[in-house]
């Protein structure tokens, strides 16, 4: 289908809309009526057509905004992008990737032609045809990682893998659940980790870190996260937390079903072929309460979860004080039925509300 | 002084040790304040043959004691700041097989600890012992000033003058805490500051 991209904003007005179809494909987080760590990975080939599953790197509605979005972070806080000397190389194995994924997977946006090093990348929808010389960062308005993730929704992660162990070494970061790529940069996988509560008493990040080191080449694989943010603002960052804090305190009954959000990750890992690095694609996608709840399924479960849900959790996702607002929401929309397994809506066979 | 015994926290945070004599090509010692004492309670006549030792005495003057151990090479410092070019210096010009001993506050230990890893100095190689103050450099994650000492939780931003609470998240590569807006959701109350360890 061709894509109609919004006019929106994920700021001051907040004029950031879900289609119909962005409902129906939203990457619900939750495959049963209740949640707990687990590395839940799977391989990243494909998934079912129109489902944010199906392309490596999936483009929808909200691109050209996204990229609007990014480039005012970027121009307040350039900090945001940053590439450790020794990640060029992965920057520009992250580059071609992306480049050749996006060409081949929407080649009615995206064009690639390449004769040797010379390299001609066309972007139709933000209006882009640059023609550069591969490796050869001079005739790149940006370094590779930042030119190639200023056209690309969610954040990016680059992450070096040696002495048994991955490093934050590189990244695009303006879309974050709040963590700071400026403070974490040249991390290893267990101190970036390290405010995560619980997880590391469970043994999740070894077993995660293992999965992640054996990723090859052509295998990538892909994981859900969650999280719940007020308004739909992209940039949940701790550097701005002092500016957007405030904004969880605005819930009231009659705004939270348009106001709180489910925030959900699609993160994505692919082994890179020159660095040997891991390129780690973070896409947020937003949806409002009262967006998911026009699906029977998704109101009864997100209930369940929230409701359930241990308050380590709930603090560390930065919601527990509004959680007894979210459950009197949330309650109206589950009728006490069970749910079907898995993410998906299932519209067809699962019954509407029966209160 | 007795030591500090930290509290169990999170993996990013630092574990710091207790200085041992190794063998090696050469000694750097870098440390301030009550560090000096690591180094008093290991130093040995063959060590400080080829010892270079970096004091910063921050408030409590050990360095007669030090002079005292003979070491090969002697330098006092006002502040980790204006010994920070000298000691990127030595530990660059380091032989291979060079020993590292930090000592006094994680400040100092901190710092000394990324300028010895950028220097290419293995991990290995870099031993440290906390004494002293329990003070921590601060950084603010909204404005990245760092403000130093800090003793307490919640501080004020010595540069933007936000109300900050004390994680115990830790950088390496800036010798520093996280620090973040306390009332950011609720402006104005903040709670009365307390000792980091209290």
């Amino acid at each position: 289908m061709t894509i109609q991209f919004n006019d929106e904003t994920f700021r001051d007005d907040y004029s950031f809309r879900n289609s119909d179809w962005a409902i129906k494909r939203f990457p619900f987080p939750f495959h049963e009526d209740s949640y707990m760590y687990s590395m839940n990975a799977e391989q990243h080939r494909g998934g079912p057509a129109g489902s944010v599953f199906e392309k490596r790197f999936d483009v929808d509605e909200h691109y050209i905004s996204e990229m609007r979005d990014r480039a005012i972070v970027l121009d307040q806080d350039p900090l945001r992008c940053q590439s450790l000397p020794h990640m060029t190389l992965a920057g520009w194995d992250l580059l071609e990737l992306i480049m050749v994924s996006k060409s081949e997977d929407y080649p009615d946006l995206f064009e690639l032609y390449r004769d040797g090093a010379q390299w001609r990348w066309v972007n139709k929808p933000l209006g882009i045809d640059d023609t550069f010389t591969f490796m050869d960062e001079t005739t790149l308005p940006y370094g590779p990682l930042e030119y190639i993730t200023r056209q690309s929704q969610g954040d990016f992660a680059l992450l070096d893998q040696r002495e048994n162990n991955l490093w934050m070494d590189a990244g695009m970061i303006t879309t974050q659940a709040d963590w700071s790529l400026d403070f974490d940069i040249g991390m290893n996988f267990f101190e970036w980790h390290a405010p995560v509560p619980l997880a590391h008493e469970m043994g999740i990040f070894k077993r995660a870190l293992k999965f992640l080191m054996n990723i090859q080449q052509g295998a990538p694989g892909r994981r859900l996260n969650w999280t719940m943010t007020v308004n739909p603002l992209l940039d949940t960052s701790p550097e701005n937390y002092h500016k957007w804090g405030i904004q969880k305190t605005s819930l009231t009954p009659e705004n939270i079903g348009a106001k709180q959000h489910v925030r959900v990750e699609l993160q994505t890992f692919y082994r890179l072929p020159r660095s040997n690095a891991l390129a780690f694609p973070i896409r947020c996608y937003l949806c409002s309460f009262q967006d998911l709840m026009t699906v029977p399924k998704w109101g009864r479960r997100l209930h369940r979860v929230v409701r359930d849900l241990p308050v380590e959790l709930a603090t560390y996702k930065g919601f527990i004080d509004n959680r007894p607002m979210m459950l009197d929401y949330l309650s109206q929309f589950d009728d006490g039925l069970p749910t079907s397994f898995g993410v998906f809506p299932d519209l067809d066979s699962e019954p509407p509300l029966q209160k | 002084m007795t030591k500090f015994n930290f509290p169990p926290s999170i993996t990013s945070r630092p574990v710091w040790g207790e200085l041992q004599a190794r063998a090696g090509s050469g000694h750097v010692f870098i440390a301030d304040a009550h560090g000096a004492g690591a180094i008093m309670d290991m130093a040995t006549p063959d060590l400080m043959a080829k010892a270079h030792i970096i004091y910063i005495p921050k408030g409590h003057d050990m360095s007669a004691e030090l002079k005292a151990l003979g070491p090969a090479q002697y330098y006092e410092g006002p502040s980790y700041a204006a010994a920070s070019s000298r000691i990127a210096h030595v530990l660059g010009q380091a032989k291979m097989g060079v020993q590292v001993y930090l000592a006094g506050t994680e400040s100092v230990m901190g710092q000394a600890m990324h300028a010895a890893v950028q220097a290419g100095i293995p991990s290995g190689s870099i031993q440290t012992e906390h004494r002293g103050s329990t003070a921590r450099r601060m950084q603010c994650v909204h404005c990245k000033g760092f403000t130093e000492d800090v003793e307490t939780d919640p501080f004020v931003c010595s540069h933007c003058g936000l109300n900050l609470f004390v994680r115990d998240h830790y950088s390496r590569r800036l010798a520093a805490y996280q620090a973040v807006c306390i009332d950011a959701e609720d402006p104005g109350n903040v709670p009365e500051s307390k000792g980091i360890y209290e």
